[in-house]
């Protein structure tokens, strides 16, 4: 089977301007592949060429084997633009059916019922957007991009809107939506969600890719630190596997110890020493 | 394209064809629209009562000139002029930004991902605001007409020809403006869509001072330019067929008015209307296609 997203040597130049250079990734079936990168770092850009939106200089993205921003490979996607914005006039109930039939849904009210609950909008349906928040119009947008159940979900900054509780059940729906099959390309600034709810991460940095892998693969072991009597030890370099050795040896020469931590860079450790602290 | 496929991009051009109009409803552009019509034709109807009252005095002892030809022509030729500039406006407010002005403010995107595509969604949007403001232009239209008939008792030589004319004409400024909203962003394509309107219309002035003076130069300047802007064209037809078979004093005096250097409309100017909107479409169309969003 194909890969739900994947591109190969993607190129994109706006003037002089240097967007992406060599860019290459997949997004399997069922996958959650974040993308992390500073301002300015493409991501956006990426997020466009595999909607259709934007056009690559050179290279090629497909999406399920289809060239991206064909009629087949939009029959399959649901896209929420970072910068996006829905008519004021419109309710979220209209909103939802418009893109139903735009995508050929054939799901009804029954449809567009479930993806307001799931986005914990359960009674806007008859609410114009010009009376939501910020982060409900967020949530209308992630409910849009589910219309049609789509198969791959390209979700661009979907929770900078969002207050904690609305960020955990955007959390808890990506978990929901991998679960039933639907492949996630995520493009956040949130490190911490990125850490908690992606198989993959992709770091991007001046249109280049400087990191990709699981979060536990990226984070690199930085030691052992163990308690004991005389105060803290640290062990630099060493791995969990390290840790019955050094108990042993630190209990076999009479020390007590009180306590093992295994020490590991966090995601966001990883990230600033693969952008070198850059920001956009 | 299969069969399935031409309904599907029929299905997805109805939809956004209503959405344009629902948006329309919602944000009571219908509402004032419908308003500032009745207001217009009220006054007109005023206008009208009057100065076929106040003409009957034209005619001199001798009744050379026909008071009620000549009114009628005049003030029917000054509503047509107010028909198709409402027309315009409206063509060009049901148009406006739907392209670079809505990618610039975000509203475009979620639309054009979905598998209608571009062209269809351009060509819907052309559709809506072509029907409507072709729709609201032959009310008017029939309006004024039936106004100017049951008050000063006097119809156009020609009907229909004149309305139609006008329905065009609109139809041919929602294609300049929708072109322009796919390179300019939603003000500058506001005010380009009217100054080209002006434009065209400067032209048939010129083509009106030519003809009073018989100059050949104005006279082919003016024709050019408005087959350039082919709504004044249609105009001028229109205008031309409201009289083209008023003559002696009546229809000479007219010539001095309004009707002026107005030409007769021909199939090639149909022709030339219908190649004019379909070119622009096909490059608006295209030019939207290639552009990032």
């Amino acid at each position: 089977m194909p890969a739900a997203l994947a591109a190969r040597g993607v190129d994109k130049r706006y003037g002089q301007t240097v967007a992406l250079s060599g860019v290459g990734l997949e997004v399997r079936e069922a996958e959650l592949v974040g993308l992390l990168g500073p301002n300015g770092a493409g991501k956006s850009t990426l997020t466009k060429i595999a909607c259709g939106l934007v056009r690559p200089t050179a290279g090629a993205v497909e999406v399920w084997g289809n060239p991206a921003g064909s009629k087949a490979a939009r029959r399959t996607i649901g896209y929420l633009a970072e910068l996006f914005r829905f008519p004021g006039w419109i309710t979220g109930d209209e909103l939802l059916s418009l893109h139903q039939r735009l995508a050929g849904s054939g799901g009804g009210r029954a449809e567009r019922r479930e993806l307001l609950a799931l986005v914990g909008l359960p009674d806007a349906a008859a609410t114009r957007v010009e009376a939501m928040s910020k982060g409900m119009q967020q949530r209308l947008g992630i409910a849009q991009a589910l219309v049609g159940n789509p198969r791959l979900l390209l979700l661009d900054e979907p929770t900078s809107a969002l207050d904690p509780v609305g960020r955990r059940i955007v959390r808890d729906l990506l978990a929901e939506l991998r679960g039933r099959g639907v492949s996630v390309f995520l493009n956040s600034h949130l490190l911490s969600e990125v850490e908690q709810v992606c198989d993959r991460v992709v770091i991007l940095d001046q249109g280049r890719i400087v990191a990709e892998g699981r979060p536990d693969e990226l984070a690199r072991p930085r030691g052992v630190e163990v308690d004991l009597a005389s105060g803290t030890r640290t062990y630099e370099g060493a791995t969990r596997g390290d840790v019955p050795g050094i108990v042993a040896e630190l209990v076999a020469a009479g020390e007590r110890v009180y306590g093992v931590r295994v020490l590991a860079s966090t995601l966001e450790e990883v990230y600033l020493e693969a952008v070198g602290g850059r920001t956009g | 394209m299969s069969r399935s496929g031409a309904v599907a991009a029929v299905d997805g051009a109805a939809t956004i064809v209503r959405y344009a109009l629902r948006e329309a409803v919602r944000r009571r552009i219908f509402a004032v629209v419908v308003v500032l019509t009745v207001l217009f034709l009220a006054l007109y109807g005023v206008g009208a009562h009057f100065a076929f009252r106040d003409a009957r005095h034209f005619a001199g002892p001798q009744r050379v000139l026909d008071p009620t030809a000549f009114t009628g022509a005049t003030i029917f030729g000054l509503a047509m002029f107010a028909t198709l500039f409402l027309g315009a406006v409206l063509a060009v407010f049901l148009t406006l930004g739907v392209a670079r002005g809505d990618s610039e403010s975000g509203l475009l995107q979620p639309l054009v991902v979905r598998p209608l595509g571009r062209g269809t969604l351009l060509g819907a949007r052309f559709a809506g605001a072509a029907l409507f403001s072709s729709a609201y232009v032959l009310a008017v239209y029939l309006a004024a007409l039936l106004i100017t008939g049951l008050t000063g008792d006097w119809w156009p030589d020609h009907v229909v020809g004149p309305g139609l004319a006008l329905a065009v004409g609109v139809v041919v400024v929602a294609a300049i403006s929708l072109a322009c909203s796919v390179v300019l962003s939603a003000t500058a394509q506001g005010i380009a869509v009217m100054m080209v309107y002006g434009a065209g219309l400067t032209a048939g002035l010129l083509g009106q001072i030519g003809h009073a003076l018989d100059s050949h130069a104005l006279k082919t300047i003016a024709q050019a330019a408005t087959w350039a802007l082919p709504f004044e064209a249609l105009y001028q037809a229109g205008l031309h067929a409201l009289v083209s078979n008023t003559t002696g004093l009546t229809g000479a005096v007219l010539q001095l008015g309004p009707f002026g250097g107005s030409q007769a409309g021909s199939a090639s100017l149909v022709v030339w209307s219908i190649a004019y909107v379909t070119g622009l479409l096909a490059i608006a169309m295209a030019t939207f296609g290639r552009r990032d969003l």
